[in-house]
């Protein structure tokens, strides 16, 4: 089915979730279970990734800048942008969206073909908006504060790192993250994060929540999931930073 | 009352249904049979709403709910109870949840109230003590007794069972039936199960329709099943090698 059936139908669904919630309570206490489940348990993943990472860009930036005429400061100024501008939104983005893509549509996709959406569908409760909203706004919510968490984390990997291999020492990498720090640059970070918040959760939803038949359907539907939500990340990280940067 | 005028769905060019008339009566277990892909899922389904029928009505009451709009139909909604072929409970929530759920979404008791109701409803399908239990953790008949205290929590007006007893042994099935046609006298419900089951039929049929080839083949009360001439009904009825004797037996 081609790309356009998919992107009108991906709007109807929006309009679906996005309607009015029949009991306010419910959702508010399905939002913060999926904090907890989407914001809560991706702690750990992101903060290992970004330890390494701020590392690598470290080590990277110090090998290839072996020049006498660059002072070392450059190094954590260097680490320090990388991880304010694309890691901590974008690459985080697209391993959440490995992580909780998956599991919202395979969860999703689950109970579509147990049934259990047509069970909330009798009980005349609107599936759409009772499953996914919560979702949304629990990742739209939380996500910020992860991007924070990577980008902390992912410069003092950096300076970790520099400490142990004598690359750069102490004060050379401090002296280079406060150099001509644009404070804007975490505001753009946090504006991104917000929409691949959306992106990743909406855009899983959506293919769990069309799955038709069973086990193999769902497990399709995940990995579809991950890869439109990944394309679709990317995609508004061009147009954002087009936006936003220039 | 449901009634059913002229009802019918395709799936493509493939008729499912083909202009059925039926009503169903209050305070009756109204049953739909029917051979395996005859199309009884996709009737109760039509009724409900999950599918959207191509022609004919579908009125509830006095209200043709077939032309209604997506939220005036989840009004009538909330007067259904619906059992699911696969029981279709909430498995990240435990038995007590699922049966309060209905009670959560619609309704301002205080916990209190709430659990008192599910444990009526729990102890009305026999099955006390598995309040803290996961779906995951039921056997078959089990969920499906849970998935009727679920149907029942809100007091319907309407329920529908699509086969209540596929895959449990004949004792549950008793079991399981006769809690259907109490629960449909007892609050004067209007019921409709789908089964292929004829133990179910004679035991709790009050209204019978026979699907075939996506049409109504056959209306009547179970006690005119043994005297029909019909002889698709005839050849459903006595499918196993058992009844086929019984059946020259009786001489049809
Ligand atoms: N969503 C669908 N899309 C296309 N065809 C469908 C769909 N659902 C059902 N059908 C077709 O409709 C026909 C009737 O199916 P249905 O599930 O209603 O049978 P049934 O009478 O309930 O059978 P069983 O007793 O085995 O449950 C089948 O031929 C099936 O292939
Ligand atoms: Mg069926």
């Amino acid at each position: 089915m081609g790309i356009l059936y998919h992107i009108g139908r991906y709007f109807l669904f929006l309009r679906k979730v996005f309607s009015k919630p029949e009991k306010h309570i419910m959702y508010y206490k399905q939002a913060i279970r999926e904090i907890e489940n989407l914001g809560i348990n991706s702690i750990g993943i992101v903060a290992i990734i970004s330890l390494f990472m701020g590392a690598v860009i470290t080590i990277q930036t110090a090998y290839n800048t072996t020049s006498p005429f660059l002072p070392p400061y450059l190094i954590g100024l260097a680490a320090r942008d990388s991880i304010l501008l694309e890691f901590s939104s974008t690459m985080v983005a697209l391993i959440l969206a490995g992580k909780v893509g998956s599991s919202i549509s395979s969860e999703i996709g689950m109970m579509r073909v147990t049934e259990q959406i047509d069970a909330l569908e009798i009980m005349g409760i609107n599936s759409a908006s009772y499953l996914v909203l919560p979702k949304i706004i629990a990742a739209m919510l939380f996500n910020p504060l992860l991007t924070l968490i990577s980008m902390g984390i992912g410069i003092s990997g950096g300076w970790v790192v520099g400490e142990f291999t004598g690359i750069i020492t102490t004060e050379q990498y401090l002296e280079g993250i406060r150099y001509a720090f644009v404070p804007y640059y975490i505001t753009y970070s946090l504006i991104k994060t917000v929409v691949f918040a959306f992106v990743i959760t909406s855009i899983s939803a959506y293919n769990g929540y069309y799955v038709e038949g069973g086990a193999i359907e769902v497990g399709k539907s995940s990995t579809k999931a991950v890869v439109f939500s990944s394309v679709a990340i990317l995609m508004f990280n061009l147009i954002l930073t087009q936006l936003l940067l220039t | 009352m449901i009634k059913l005028e002229n009802v019918s769905k395709s799936f493509g060019d493939k008729v499912i249904l083909d202009g059925i008339s039926v009503q169903f009566e209050r305070g009756k277990t109204n049953i739909i049979i029917g051979p395996s892909g005859s199309g009884k899922t996709v009737l109760l389904k039509s009724v409900v709403g999950l599918y959207d029928i191509d022609g004919g009505q579908i009125i509830y009451g006095d209200v043709v709910f077939s032309s209604l709009n997506i939220g005036e139909k989840r009004e009538i909604r909330k007067q259904i109870g619906m059992l699911f072929q696969g029981g279709a409970l909430f498995d990240s929530i435990n038995v007590e949840e699922n049966v309060m759920f209905p009670l959560d979404m619609f309704t301002e008791y205080s916990i209190e109230e709430k659990r008192d109701r599910v444990n009526f409803c729990l102890k009305r399908v026999k099955l006390e003590n598995a309040n803290s239990l996961f779906p995951s953790e039921l056997s078959g008949g089990m969920k499906k007794r849970v998935a009727i205290a679920r149907a029942i929590s809100l007091n319907p007006k309407y329920l529908f069972c699509d086969e209540p007893n596929s895959g449990l042994d004949p004792k549950t099935s008793i079991v399981i039936d006769n809690l259907i046609k109490e629960i449909t006298e007892e609050f004067d419900i209007t019921t409709v199960v789908n089964t292929h089951d004829m133990n179910s039929v004679m035991e709790i049929g009050d209204k019978v329709i026979f699907i075939h080839h996506g049409e109504k083949a056959w209306e009547g009360t179970k006690d005119d099943i043994l005297h029909t001439n019909h002889d698709d009904l005839n050849d459903f009825i006595f499918a196993s090698p058992m009844s086929q004797r019984l059946r020259k037996f009786l001489g049809r």
